[in-house]
């Protein structure tokens, strides 16, 4: 009889390629969704079942299903995948130098000058005086975004 | 913005790079360029080496400053897929006045 296609393995390993693609092109634009990738963890989990039970197929019933060989090669791909994740998420961006105490609360920010997009150079004493755009008053704070750039 | 404290973002991009980000993103608030990282070194906030090209860049933080210019909040995230909340900051801005 003509065994059938295991699905299970290639749909598993779908969903395990769309865990690790949709985070860096949906989920990690939302903060709630970024910090902790609990929906990717979802979909690697959704994955990992259908895996399961596509390999149980193809070991338990061989005359039914097919995927003895693809089986086994999806399902470490899908775990090189989990776990490529797992080190970018887990790791990779934790790896900053250790927080400095140079600069606490309560004390004065240095003063500096850096040129702004058009070139003309701003000094942060002129930020803190200077009213902001459509108002006349001085802004009660300014908050500096420190940002890693190449965006 | 509408608290009435002014956000400015920091890093190594040029002011050309910044210009197109802030194009393309639609950003209106000031952006500065510190290519040679001294302001993000005085601010001890160097990463050096993670920069697509191994150069020095800044790690992420937020740094809310009153109008003397005196620190009242910071952020240093230890994971940098991990920033400072748009609600947290607001929260902060509250309680400067």
């Amino acid at each position: 009889m003509k065994r059938r296609w295991n699905w299970h393995l290639w749909v598993g390993f779908l969903f395990c390629v769309a865990a690790f693609v949709s985070y860096l092109f949906v989920f990690a634009r939302f903060p709630v969704t970024r910090d902790i990738p609990w929906v990717n963890f979802l979909l690697f989990a959704v994955a990992g079942a259908l895996l399961v039970v596509g390999l149980q197929r193809a070991f338990g019933h061989p005359q039914q299903y097919r995927g003895k060989i693809s089986g086994p090669i999806l399902g470490a791909l899908s775990l090189l995948a989990l776990g490529f994740f797992c080190y970018i998420v887990f790791y990779m961006t934790r790896q900053l130098p250790p927080p400095s105490a140079a600069l606490r609360v309560g004390q004065k920010a240095p003063e500096f000058v850096l040129p702004d997009t058009n070139n003309n150079p701003v000094a942060l004493s002129s930020l803190l005086s200077s009213p902001m755009p459509g108002s006349q008053t001085p802004p009660i704070g300014v908050l500096l975004v420190f940002y890693r750039g190449y965006w | 913005m509408q608290l009435g404290v002014r956000p400015v973002a920091i890093s190594v991009d040029t002011p050309a790079m910044s210009r197109d980000l802030c194009a393309k993103a639609g950003y209106t608030y000031t952006f500065l360029s510190d290519p040679n990282a001294e302001v993000i070194r005085r601010y001890d906030l160097v990463h050096r080496g993670a920069g697509p090209n191994g150069q020095d860049i800044a790690r992420p933080a937020e740094y809310l400053l009153d109008a003397s210019g005196t620190i009242r909040w910071l952020n240093l995230t230890e994971d940098y897929r991990v920033r400072a909340r748009p609600e947290q900051i607001i929260e902060q801005a509250k309680a400067l006045h």
